[in-house]
Parts: C-alpha cells; sequence; structure tokens
C-alpha cells in the first residue's frame, strides 16, 4: 500500500535527527510536526520570524501578532525566540538550519527543485521563501506524491517547470517511495506498496538501490 | 536624521506623502500590518505608488484596500496570490498593476542594505531561476551568486506594539516581520504604536528599533482581523 500524507509525514519525522533546527514548508510539509517525537529537542523554524514554534492555535490561545508561514494562528513553546525577517533568512542561507521539508510540483534526479510557479500564462507567480530555503538549508527534504494525478512522474530527468533552485534536494520522500537525488543520479532507499522493479517501470530516470 | 515626532492623528501622521512614491508597507499578511496608516494613506490621497511588502494585500483591508482605491502601480512582493488576494488578483489580470516578484530572503535582505548603506551584495537565492535571469553574478568560494541591488523607501508604513517619546520601537511576536528592516529602509518611516510610553518607560536592552530610525509616531487602536487560513 502506498502511504497516506499522514503516514508519510511520520516517516520525514523519523528521519530527522534530534536537536536539529527544521523548517516546515507550508502545506503537506507542514504535517511533519505532528510526527515529531516528543523530546527530540526538534527545534521549529517559521521564515516571519521565530524559532521554537509550537503547535497550531485554536480557541483561546489564537494571537493575530502569531502565525506561522502559512499565516495560520500557532503558539509558542518555552524558549521561544522572535526576530525580525532579515535575521530569520540570514539563518537560512547562513547554514544553521539544518533540515527543510518543501513540496514540489517537480524534483530532477540530479536535486533541481521546481515548486513555486507552473509556467502557465494566467498563474500569478508568487515565490515566498521557497528559493532562500532551497539553498539555504543543509540537507532539503521533499515531501510530495510521485505521481500527478495525470499519473505522470514528478521525479523527472530535468524539471519542465521554473526552477526554484539548481542542485539543492537531497532526499525526495513520496507515497511509494524514498529517493535520494544529487550528482550521483536517484537512489531508491525505501519503497512502499511497490518493488523496486515495479517503480523503475513507471520513472523517467534510472534509479539504482540505495 | 531628526528626532521622533509623536503626533495626535494619523492623518498628521501620513501628511505629504507624494505622488509616485515607493512606500515599504510592513506586515506579513495582516500580523504587523499597519491598518490605520494605509486607510490615513488612502484619504490621504497619494496616487501612483509602487508598494513594497510580501503580499499583495488580504482579503479587503489594509493593503487589499490601497489596491482597491486604484493608488497603486506596481507591487514588489514575494507572494502575491493567496486564498483571500483577490483585490490584486483582478487588478493583475486586468493589467492595471506591475508585479515584481522577489524572493523574500532578498526582499528583506534589499531593503537590510538600502537602510545600512551596502551598495549591493552578492546572494546565492535564485541562481538558475527565472528570478535570476539577466543578473551579473559571480562565483565566490565556487560557489555562483547573484547581485543583489538595495531596495530604498521615500516611506516606511509599519505597525509596532509600543513605542517611546524617542521613537524606539518594541514589537510583539511574529508582528515583528518586516518593520525593523523597513524603519532602515525609508527616508522618512512612519509607525504606528498601540500606545506610546514616556522616554524611559522602555527597556532599553529591549529595544528593537531604536528611534534614530523613527521620523513619526501615532497611536492607533490595535486592530485584529480574523486570521485568514493556509494560503
Amino acid at each position: 500500500m502506498s502511504l497516506s500524507t499522514d503516514e508519510l509525514a511520520a516517516v520525514v519525522a523519523r528521519d530527522i535527527p534530534a536537536g536539529s533546527y527544521v523548517n516546515l514548508g507550508i502545506g503537506r510539509p507542514t504535517k511533519v510536526a505532528d510526527h515529531l517525537p516528543d523530546g527530540s529537542g526538534i527545534v521549529l523554524h517559521t521564515e516571519n520570524g521565530m524559532l521554537n514554534m509550537g503547535p497550531a492555535a485554536t480557541g483561546g490561545a489564537v494571537d493575530p501578532d502569531l502565525t506561522n508561514a502559512g499565516k495560520v494562528p500557532v503558539t509558542e513553546l518555552p524558549g521561544a525566540s522572535y526576530f525580525h525577517h532579515a535575521d530569520s533568512f540570514a539563518m537560512m542561507r547562513g547554514g544553521h538550519l539544518d533540515v527543510c521539508v518543501l513540496g514540489a510540483f517537480q524534483v530532477s534526479a540530479a536535486g533541481d527543485l521546481a515548486n513555486w510557479h507552473t509556467g502557465e500564462p494566467d498563474a500569478i507567480p508568487a515565490v515566498g521563501g521557497a528559493m532562500d530555503l532551497a539553498i539555504g538549508a543543509k540537507q532539503v527534504f521533499v515531501m510530495m506524491t510521485l505521481f500527478d494525478k495525470r499519473g505522470r512522474s514528478k521525479l523527472v530527468p530535468a524539471c519542465t517547470y521554473p526552477l526554484t533552485g539548481v542542485g539543492c534536494v537531497s532526499r525526495v520522500y513520496t507515497d511509494v517511495a524514498v529517493i535520494d537525488v544529487g550528482p550521483d543520479g536517484a537512489a531508491v532507499r525505501e519503497t512502499f506498496g511497490v518493488t523496486l522493479d515495479e517503480l523503475r517501470e513507471r520513472l523517467p530516470v534510472p534509479v539504482e538501490a540505495a | 536624521m531628526s528626532r521622533a515626532r509623536v503626533l495626535d492623528t494619523v492623518d498628521e501622521a501620513v501628511a505629504g506623502i507624494e505622488d509616485g512614491s515607493t512606500v515599504l508597507v510592513g506586515g506579513f499578511g495582516f500580523a504587523g500590518m499597519p491598518f490605520d496608516l494605509i486607510d490615513g494613506l488612502i484619504r490621504q490621497g497619494a496616487t501612483g505608488l509602487t508598494i513594497v511588502s510580501n503580499n499583495a494585500g488580504n482579503g479587503d483591508v489594509g493593503l487589499a484596500a490601497l489596491l482597491k482605491a486604484g493608488r497603486v502601480r506596481k507591487v514588489v512582493c514575494s507572494f502575491p496570490r493567496q486564498s483571500d488576494s483577490h483585490v490584486f488578483d483582478g487588478l493583475y489580470r486586468a493589467g492595471k498593476i506591475d508585479l515584481e516578484v522577489v524572493p523574500q530572503g532578498n526582499l528583506a535582505e534589499r531593503m537590510r542594505a538600502a537602510g545600512a548603506g551596502i551598495g549591493a551584495f552578492y546572494c546565492p537565492t535564485g541562481v538558475g531561476t527565472p528570478l535570476a535571469e539577466g543578473k551579473e553574478t559571480r562565483t565566490i568560494d565556487g560557489r555562483v551568486h547573484v547581485l543583489e541591488y538595495p531596495i530604498k523607501g521615500d516611506v516606511a508604513l509599519i505597525a509596532a506594539h509600543r513605542a517611546d517619546a524617542l521613537g524606539n520601537l518594541v514589537y510583539r511576536k511574529t508582528a515583528r516581520n518586516f518593520g525593523p528592516v523597513m524603519a532602515a529602509a525609508a527616508t522618512t518611516t512612519i509607525v504606528q504604536v498601540g500606545a506610546v510610553v514616556p522616554a524611559g518607560g522602555l527597556d532599553p536592552e529591549a529595544v528593537v528599533t531604536p528611534g534614530i530610525y523613527v521620523d513619526r509616531v501615532v497611536r492607533a487602536e490595535e486592530r485584529h482581523y480574523t486570521v485568514q487560513g493556509a494560503r
């Protein structure tokens, strides 16, 4: 069986080393926070200026001055800190974040990332912090479905959508496989509900066993 | 820069903003959005503005209201398209507004550079992407960097939590966001705060934006709109 989004989020959470500073992108990656083990000491960064962000706020805990990058109300954990935007992005660009988890439209076998713009003429481009995160974190994990709604692979020989970053992704977590990407090409670490051979038949890029 | 003035009304605070100005507008979505100053700017009437802000307006208030009033020629931002950016979307699709998309970190750092007197800087963000096309590059320590120029404002409109009589500012939680960077990057920095305290009323160790960056301060009721959901 392929993994549900929650099951996949748990797999990503499992692979984040204890004590890491981590940024979780908007959308699917946000769910990773729900699966980080208690006591892991993992500190969440949100690019709008906070470290040690807590879970989403509900009811009386909602504070309009305290949101995550998706503008969803969140909470602060003991030991939280606030800082302005230039500091927040200096943390990324300066290589201080251990891991970021981003969504993607496409990832190439070499680790190029396309996740901000479909390039369609009527689409309004919006990049947010994706380009800064992609080149800044020490490890960039992508979390996505491996195939789009029409069954096309989102792991590609070369991205056809406009790029977010070149050679920046280290690993892709998908509903059917976890795949390392980079200068040496794609290597499958584990599969969910498919064999490596079945996967090879469906992918447009050669994949090794990791 | 002369000492900050604490003014009685929002209309005094935004007086004199000229047509065609570049206005830096604080806030990340609604958090830190200077709603009263923007409403004041709408009343004041300046038009043909270039707005530099993270987003291009949410809902129908704040920056969205300024756009709706037809005062904005161009938006420079990182993330215009959101679930509630209908005002911007309509203007953009009708060809009535220009858009320059800037990666969020570059947006912040380019304003920081303007405030710090840095002529330009090399940055690895965006290398190999459409947003770096045509820009000068240099390889530093084996990594390609793109040359980025400062973004300076004629005016900054920002919101802070408290000011003292000298214009020293403290912020609250993630509403800080672009405020400190924009305060330094504009010729005239105008701040709305929830309360003004006497000199000595803020812990000097806790001041985030020193008053040297601030020109005008006005007290405004803290307004909070329903926080929107994820994009």
